[in-house]
């Protein structure tokens, strides 16, 4: 039974445990935002698997669920910029930080990477939980962050949102939704 | 529905080879998921890896570990190598992510994370090359070759 959500050694899945739910490639021009709406309750969790890069300078892309701009999430944060390594938090916040690193547009070619998992999705007994890797490295700059989210809310996921802080998503950039029975 | 995490290959060394090559890997795939449980008969060591046979200095990543006392960060440039996880005396465990590998669009960025018996390390590494990914090269950062039983897998995922 696949458990790579949770960083074990992967054995090979039992078929069809891990399945591609819908992906998202931003097309020309750039977005403002992703989305996945209409996400199926049939899994146990879900993961998130993103390339990004910001349309001008580089920014954060930040995760809401449900639609839901209230100040209802927390996050921290354990991170690495080469020279500091260093930790954050944020409570009470309308989102989810930078669940998408946004790669400056300057910075030929060079797109982050993220992997994003949202465990028992479904449940209506508890709050919210994502734990995230996000990273870019750009030959002389770049972060490498652990992150942590909370969605203070006990209703199923139905929709997850990735907008940009600031520019747009731009092309190229891809995100793709799986997801893992129990 | 068709199956969307596939195990490529797998292989179990048998003696101690200096270093492991997956190669002919299919472009069919979106990520590819390295998996390496390794050791080496000397002491902690960096686990590193190349794309392509790609011996130039393409390469470069950031990294972040926590060794029991303090967290450090540190960051490699213009490489010969990317720095994938760690090797250790005793079986270290390392998961390597490499995102949208067949992009001919993109350089190619890898997200890691490991361990020895000292510390447990995540890097994002990038390899400066728009080239689909055919292969990738593990290696010892000191040269050390791998004890036999080390396991290296190679996973591929696709996206609808």
């Amino acid at each position: 039974m696949l458990n790579n959500i949770l960083g074990f050694l992967a054995e090979s899945p039992a078929l069809n445990s891990y399945e591609s739910i819908s992906t998202t490639t931003v097309g020309s021009g750039g977005s403002s935002s992703i989305s996945f709406t209409s996400i199926p309750s049939t899994y146990k969790h879900l993961q998130i698997r993103a390339i990004a890069k910001s349309t001008g300078a580089a920014t954060q892309g930040d995760l809401t669920l449900n639609s839901d701009t209230g100040n209802n999430y927390a996050w921290h944060q354990l991170f690495g910029s080469g020279a500091t390594a260093g930790a954050d938090a944020s409570t009470s916040r309308a989102n989810i930080v930078g669940a998408a690193s946004l790669v400056n547009s300057s910075i030929a070619s060079v797109f982050s990477a993220s992997i994003i998992d949202i465990l028992d999705y479904t449940n209506t007994n508890k709050y919210k939980t994502l734990r995230y890797l996000v990273g870019q490295d750009e030959n002389g700059s770049g972060v490498i962050s652990l992150n942590s989210g909370l969605w203070m809310n006990t209703a199923a996921i139905s929709t997850i949102t990735i907008t940009a802080r600031s520019n747009s998503i731009a092309q190229y950039s891809s995100f793709a939704l799986y997801g893992i029975k129990g | 529905m068709p199956s969307t995490y596939d195990k490529l290959a797998t292989y179990t060394a048998s003696g101690t080879p200096s270093s492991y090559t997956f190669s002919s890997i299919a472009s069919t795939y979106t990520d590819l998921v390295l998996i390496v449980s390794a050791a080496n008969p000397t002491n902690d060591s960096g686990l590193l890896i190349r794309f392509n046979g790609d011996t130039a200095s393409n390469y470069s990543d950031t990294s972040l570990y926590g060794n029991g006392s303090s967290a450090v960060s540190f960051r490699a440039t213009s490489a010969t190598g990317m720095n994938a996880g760690r090797t250790d005396t005793g079986i270290s465990t390392n998961i390597v992510n490499v995102q949208n590998y067949a992009n001919t669009t993109t350089y190619k960025t890898a997200i890691s994370r490991g361990n020895d018996s000292a510390l447990v390390i995540t890097t994002v590494g990038l390899w400066r090359s728009t080239a689909a990914i055919n292969s990738i090269t593990v290696y010892d950062q000191n040269g050390r070759n791998f004890n036999n039983g080390s396991t290296f897998n190679l996973y591929g995922i696709k996206a609808a």
